[in-house]
């Protein structure tokens, strides 16, 4: 078993990253100023777990947004593939892709599985873009509960 | 703002959903009606003496009726037929749109008026997302997940065994 990967530690800039997003500019290191943001690694679109796991923080939403946090699903799918899941799944939460080079922004984030994709994780960063709070799951059929998340916003 | 940080598994009050036999330790399970794991796990249940507290953790994305299915059986638990609901919701979870709903209602012989503004109340409506809210906040991010003695389980076979075979003697 591959041992765990550790996240980039609270208190650290978030790196500069590029991640594709659907129909816009790529998601930058500039998009995490000024606000609370919550990325959602998670290893693969269309898989049963990762259904649930984003499935569930859809239903939370609006109280995400009432503490000021914005979720983002984060995989290293081709973002038409990430677009086509979170239409299947019908959840709200934009999806952006680490496709191409592929999972640099999970690598840069530690939290690139040694399999090619992201191990599932999370990481809130505040308004200065530097990491409140991350957490990698011990394995990738380990999910965490979305109390994890509201215990660092406060 | 509600407090969705982590705590313990809401203690089982008078509110609570509860059968099997008296005096055994009890299982409270998180669940969807639209859920298949959950449906397989109350076939499991089913055939064990297990006491059980169950409590609506609908998920719409993919669920869309799951809502709705747990909004039927709070609706029929005022009319004292939570359980007979429950039961007949899981028997069928491919027929949970509202003529579905209504025919369940008036075969277990319930008024369906009531049961129809009642599903469709807002107490209805509160009593479920206190559920979901409670299992947020102790961590339940999959359906089902169980609790026993306060331990937070997703697989029926890593709860303890006392919890499925309760001997009265």
């Amino acid at each position: 078993m591959a041992p765990p990967l550790t996240p980039l530690p609270a208190g650290e800039r978030a790196p500069e990253i590029s991640l594709a997003r659907f129909g816009g500019e790529p998601f930058t290191r500039d998009d995490l100023e000024g606000r609370t943001t919550v990325l959602v690694f998670y290893p693969f679109a269309f898989s049963p777990v990762c259904t649930e796991q984003l499935s569930i923080y859809n239903e939370l939403l609006d109280e995400f947004a009432e503490r000021g946090a914005t979720l983002y699903g984060v995989s290293c799918d081709s973002i038409w593939a990430l677009e086509a899941f979170r239409a299947h799944l019908g959840v709200d939460i934009e999806q952006l892709s680490d496709f191409e080079p592929k999972g640099a922004v999970c690598r840069a984030f530690g939290v690139l599985h040694p399999g090619g994709f992201p191990q599932r994780a999370l990481v809130v960063t505040g308004p200065d873009a530097r990491v409140r709070w991350s957490y990698a799951a011990p394995s990738p059929s380990d999910l965490p509960g979305a109390n994890l998340i509201f215990d660092h916003l406060g | 703002m509600t407090d969705l940080r982590s705590a313990p598994v809401p203690p089982v009050g008078p509110e609570d959903h509860v059968r099997g036999p008296r005096g055994a330790p009890l299982l409270v399970v998180y669940g969807d009606y639209e859920c298949p794991f959950c449906a397989a796990l109350e076939a499991r249940l089913r055939p064990v003496s297990a006491r059980v507290a169950f409590r609506h953790f609908p998920v719409r994305a993919g669920h869309p009726r799951a809502h709705a299915a747990s909004a039927a059986a709070e609706a029929a638990a005022r009319q004292d037929a939570f359980w007979a609901m429950h039961d007949a919701l899981f028997a069928d979870p491919g027929r949970l749109e509202d003529p579905h709903l209504w025919a369940r209602a008036e075969r277990l012989g319930l008024d369906v008026g009531r049961f129809d503004a009642d599903r469709r109340s807002d107490a209805v409506a509160a009593r479920i997302r206190e559920h979901f809210r409670g299992g947020v906040r102790a961590g339940v991010a999959t359906t089902p997940t169980l609790f026993a003695g306060g331990e937070r389980y997703t697989n029926l076979d890593a709860v303890p065994g006392v919890y499925l075979a309760w001997d009265a003697d």
